[in-house]
């Protein structure tokens, strides 16, 4: 039996944004088990619901996670408008879902260059980064903000976007769904990708629900769940099936998150089509008493915000459950008998986000 | 329009969590997560699972020091919360699969979200 040695991964590492550490016990070059442990970037953000107002609460919420910033302050938004019984107008359930859907392509094209980086295919890296800075444009010019937009609010949404501006998007999506074809078409098919990434850390449909993944990682893998399909915001007017692959390899969860790129497209074309007019907030009276589990669909999966107020106005208690954290015990799984040369390329595959894992 | 989503609260008593955990594990049921909430110095432990978006959870209640039976026998990955709750709240978990023993999250201060251990005294899973 060959000698098992451990190789630290981490917590820094080229192909790491953020920090996260596993121990890799291999033989030879294989892994045989993967330990990992979190807790580098520790915020206890959570608390801070006791210290802030529930309104407040908006902005470290969006602050939890610097790419899927928006869709958390949906889902903290929605928690409470739940509890207290508020109807959100039409026009903010359509502008919600937009900004929504532009934060999960830039969240996707970010993923797919580091993706990219980490199979060393550099120019591929950088076509991606360009047509993401295409999408970070239109949230800057409708929001304020590239990553953090402030734009959701307990009630609706702060801003609007004129039909001027609409129209001006909507033309544009033509030629960034031309590109984005291009380049999935490269990830899709060229030789190096597929040999590099076929068969690569699989995980199977069973494994994948047993095991609570969400998001690309579970529907790369067959699970057929999308929390989008529940209809939050405008996706039950504009309907909404999830993008499943089968192999539940490192290339199919790439095949996922380019279908989904082109499934964000469609939805933000189809929701300016069918905008509504109207108002875009609703005052909001009151604090809230109760609780309730808000759940969304991050670009990483199903997210939960576990809401509870005592009729005080601040909460007593948001538990926050990230996508990042639920697909570690997937990756742990994933990467016994992989090469320790592919364990970059795999840990990315989850397209882990440590801020959000420790908010 | 607002958000329908069906959930149901569960509460269950200490020695028949197990129980009513592999009973949803029969079910199909997907776990969701393990959250704490700290309420007047007990904590209200739950545990969410959920099957075709209708989410269920089940609802412990326990004194700080009450260990609570690891579930991850039933749920594999369930390791990750109960590190988690064991790490920030100082709760002890008895026969979790992989026990990180207090050290998955690395906090600077030890049980940060403890209503007795705040910073101090460790707790060992056994």
């Amino acid at each position: 039996m060959p000698e098992r040695i451990i190789v630290p991964f981490g917590p820094q590492h080229p192909v790491l944004p953020e920090p996260i550490h596993i121990d890799l016990v291999l033989e030879d070059e294989k892994v045989v088990e993967a330990i990992p442990s979190i807790g580098y970037i520790h915020r206890g953000l959570e608390q801070l619901v006791q210290k802030r107002e529930y309104p407040e609460f908006v902005y470290v919420a969006e602050r939890i996670c610097g790419i899927c910033s928006f869709i958390h302050s949906l889902c903290y938004c929605q928690g409470i408008e739940k509890i207290m019984e508020i109807e959100v107008p039409d026009r903010a359930r359509y502008l919600r879902t937009i900004w929504s859907e532009y934060s999960r392509l830039h969240s996707h094209l970010l993923w797919l260059g580091l993706f990219a980086d980490s199979m060393g295919f550099e120019n591929l890296f950088m076509r991606s980064w360009r047509l993401r800075e295409k999408v970070l444009d239109v949230l800057e010019d409708t929001t304020g903000g590239r990553v953090i937009q402030g734009t959701c609010k307990v009630g609706g949404v702060r801003r609007d976007i004129g039909q001027e501006k609409l129209d001006e998007i909507h033309r544009g999506l033509e030629s960034f769904e031309e590109e984005c074809r291009d380049l999935g078409h490269v990830f899709l098919n060229d030789t190096t990708v597929k040999n590099r990434l076929r068969g690569l850390g699989v995980l199977s449909k069973a494994e994948a629900y047993d095991l609570g993944a969400v998001g690309p990682t579970a529907r790369a893998s067959g699970v057929e769940m999308d929390h989008r399909e529940t209809g939050y915001a405008a996706y039950g007017d504009l309907g909404f099936k999830p993008v499943i692959e089968t192999a539940g390899d490192c290339y199919a969860r790439c095949a996922v998150r380019l279908r989904e790129v082109h499934a964000s497209i469609d939805l933000v074309r189809r929701a300016i089509e069918e905008m509504p007019e109207g108002p875009i907030d609703v005052k909001v009276r009151g604090t809230p008493e109760g609780e309730y589990f808000s759940r969304a669909e991050q670009p990483r999966g199903e997210v939960v915000y576990y809401l509870r107020g005592d009729g005080t106005k601040n909460l007593s208690r948001a538990r926050i459950r990230t996508p990042t954290l639920t697909n570690i015990p997937s990756l742990v799984k994933m990467l016994p008998g992989v090469q320790l040369a592919d364990v970059p390329v795999v840990v990315l595959s989850i397209d882990p986000c440590i801020s959000c894992t420790e908010r | 329009m607002t958000l329908q989503e069906e959930q149901t609260i569960i509460e269950v008593a200490h020695p028949d969590l197990l129980r009513e955990v592999d009973r949803l594990h029969a079910d199909g049921y997907r776990l969701v997560q393990i959250g704490c909430t700290d309420v007047g110095g007990i904590y209200e432990i739950n545990y969410s699972f959920d099957k075709g978006y209708h989410l269920k959870n089940l609802r412990l209640k326990v004194g700080p020091d009450t260990e609570v039976p690891s579930i991850s026998g039933i749920y594999w990955g369930a390791f990750v919360y109960e590190n988690e709750m064991h790490d920030l709240f100082g709760i002890p978990v008895s026969g979790i699969n992989i026990d990180f023993k207090g050290t998955f999250i690395r906090t600077a201060k030890k049980y940060p979200f403890s209503v007795t251990r705040k910073g101090e005294d460790p707790c060992q899973n056994e």
